[in-house]
């Protein structure tokens, strides 16, 4: 059986209601609301005092409370006076310490409904504040980045060497895999063509140029977005929750130089050489499928790779793979640098430093291609 | 203590955030020597005033003047360099997570001093000695409690030999012993170095007990009510608000 509150109400005289409570009023159970009061009172408006009788009551616990504290809402909008003496002696006092602090009205930051221009407004507003930060944090980073040349910035060579290893050694598995498998997707997709016409040897050119030139340097960018823009991102958001950038900024220490220049570096650094890795993986994905399915001999696939991909290519690949090393620390630095002081802003940073990395990456791999193509590289 | 020498003067100070406004009217001479409390009920605006005067957050209006430096009209550089003689304590420490005790207090000297490696080590050797923590050098800071990230805190913060230290609620968080040791430590810092402490509280004891001048931000005014030493502003004030925030409610 479910616990249950009764509730009867009786009017012993013209101005006053008496409300009589019994058995069990526990949250969870079946309770009646204060509505039912209201009912009853609006079919007499003579009533100016509200009694209570609580001597069948049996356990009561936050469900009265609650039932209580509407109650009393509902006589103060009503002018009805709420007569607290046949409450229990418990129940009264938590009562009185509920209503001991009156409640602020204008604490709470108006969230009315925003129309829809209203909104877009905002956004629009919003988009412009956020470019301008971006350039902001840009021409601060080139700022750090020519003192860095002049000799003058202050970081710790430790930080640096131990961000290089996370950003290049520890990420050799992961991107490993990626563009291995990318190489054996873009052989498989391109053998079925080619075979059409007999020219599955081409397999080996089309492997190398794509993933030379482009697919490396953007499948690396991507999982190093994903990898260490967010780890960035949210290291640095702690550390802003943490008040240890304040801590830099009042010790005069620059957070710029202190802790995103060697971020950025290390990526700038690491990039070329990931990329690179990230070649032969790719065009080692592609060989399987060449040597194994296609049967290309082993020599004669590594002769038309090596004569397929140009020198330019590699120089187009390790120059996208150090913008996008770029982008990715810029983006991941940024937003730790952002970051508001909570928990939860510390995942928005993580995850807005990931999509801000993945579109810089698309956006420049689009105007690296446009470039070479006017150079006609 | 002979005679009384303005450190830091804030001078009809507004605070807001936005159209927000926190504070307003503010007024108030910090002597070097004091030890100087920022109280009020919580979400007064104690630690804004704070991070203004560390220069964190620009003020909406006003003047703060270190010496006769107007803190917030100077540039950048000057800025930098005032503040450079001055240690914070924050909240939580706010450590750097990812340095041992002996490297988070050795960065600043390495970097605004010349000493060498060695020197360098006994500095941080003393300082961490200073706040009752000698041999802790290599932990990091996850390792130890939070009393002791506050201590901690507290030798990177006298790293420099400031000559005025800011403490953000030193004693919230604290056991009443550690509490009274932190307020023994700083009285002890304040005689022996004299050094200007400015400590934002609400914790009476500490108040009453270390507190040479004070100000008292009253929330529902949006302004200062009160300036002076603490235990004659006990006996002396007639502001309700103050009373009841000095006595804990009491009814005296």
């Amino acid at each position: 059986m479910t616990a249950r509150g009764e509730m009867v109400m009786e009017q012993p005289s013209a101005d006053t209601l008496k409300v009589i409570l019994s058995g069990e009023w526990k949250l969870g159970g079946e309770l009646p609301g204060a509505d039912k009061v209201q009912q009853k009172l609006e079919g007499r408006p003579g009533v100016r005092n509200l009694v209570f009788d609580t001597l069948e009551l049996a356990s009561w616990d936050s469900g009265l409370l609650t039932f209580l504290m509407n109650l009393g809402a509902l006589c103060s909008r009503q002018q009805i006076l709420l007569n607290r003496d046949g409450l229990p002696p418990g129940a009264k006092r938590l009562l009185e310490l509920a209503l001991a602090v009156p409640e602020k009205k204008d604490a709470r930051t108006a969230e009315g409904r925003v129309s829809f221009l209203a909104y877009l407004g905002d956004q629009t507003v919003e988009l412009f504040r956020s470019a301008g930060e971006m350039l902001e944090f840009i021409g601060d980073a080139v700022i750090a980045v020519l003192r860095l040349l002049r000799g003058k910035a202050q970081y710790r060579r430790s930080d640096l060497g131990l961000i290089m290893q996370a950003v290049s050694a520890q990420a050799l598995p992961i991107v490993s895999l990626i563009c291995f498998l990318v190489g054996l997707i873009l052989a498989f997709i391109g053998a079925i063509q080619l075979q059409l016409f007999g020219a599955q040897l081409y397999v080996a050119d089309l492997v190398g140029i794509a993933m030379v030139r482009l697919m490396a340097a953007i499948m690396t960018g991507i999982v190093m977005a994903g990898r260490t823009g967010g780890a960035f991102a949210a290291q640095l958001g702690t550390m802003q929750v943490n008040q240890e950038i304040d801590a830099l900024k009042t010790l005069g220490i620059s957070p710029m130089e202190f802790l995103v220049l060697p971020r950025m570096l290390a990526l700038a650094l690491m990039m070329p050489l990931l990329c690179l890795y990230a070649n032969i993986m790719g065009i080692l994905g592609g060989m399987v499928v060449g040597v194994g399915m296609l049967n290309i001999g082993f020599m004669e696939y590594y002769n038309e790779t090596a004569k397929a991909i140009g020198l330019w290519n590699l120089g187009i690949g390790l120059f996208s793979g150090l913008v996008f090393g770029v982008i990715v620390a810029l983006a991941g630095c940024m937003r730790g640098m952002q970051c508001g002081r909570s928990a939860s802003a510390v995942g928005d940073a993580a995850t807005s430093a990931v999509v801000t990395a993945i579109v810089g990456i698309i956006l420049s791999t689009a105007v690296i291609t446009v470039l070479c193509n006017l150079l006609g590289i | 203590m002979t005679e009384k020498e303005a450190h830091v003067t804030v001078d009809d100070l507004t605070m807001a955030y936005g159209d927000f406004v926190l504070m307003r009217d503010l007024t108030f001479t910090i002597n070097r020597g004091d030890i100087f409390i920022i109280m009020g009920g919580s979400g007064c605006g104690k630690s804004t005033m704070m991070t203004i005067l560390i220069g964190l957050k620009a003020p909406a209006k006003g003047k703060v003047l270190y010496g006769e430096v107007d803190f917030w009209g100077a540039d950048q550089q000057t800025r930098d360099r005032i503040i450079r003689r001055a240690g914070v304590m924050y909240q939580s420490g706010a450590l750097w997570s990812s340095m041992t005790l002996a490297e988070n207090i050795a960065l600043p000297l390495e970097t605004y001093t010349d000493l060498s490696p060695g020197q360098i080590r006994e500095v941080v050797k003393l300082k961490l000695a200073l706040v009752g923590m000698a041999g802790f050098e290599e932990f990091y800071p996850s390792e130890i409690s939070g009393g002791m990230q506050k201590r901690a805190g507290i030798a990177r913060a006298m790293a420099l030999d400031p000559e005025i230290l800011f403490f953000d609620e030193p004693s919230a968080g604290l056991d009443p012993v550690s509490a009274r040791r932190l307020d023994d430590l700083i009285l002890e810092l304040r005689d022996s170095l004299g050094t200007t402490m400015v400590i934002v509280t609400h914790e009476l004891a500490s108040i009453f007990a270390i507190g040479s001048n004070s100000v008292f931000l009253d929330v529902s005014k949006r302004t200062m009510t009160a300036t002076g030493n603490p235990n004659q502003l006990l006996a002396e004030t007639r502001d309700p608000n103050l009373r009841l925030f000095l006595t804990r409610g009491e009814k005296s």
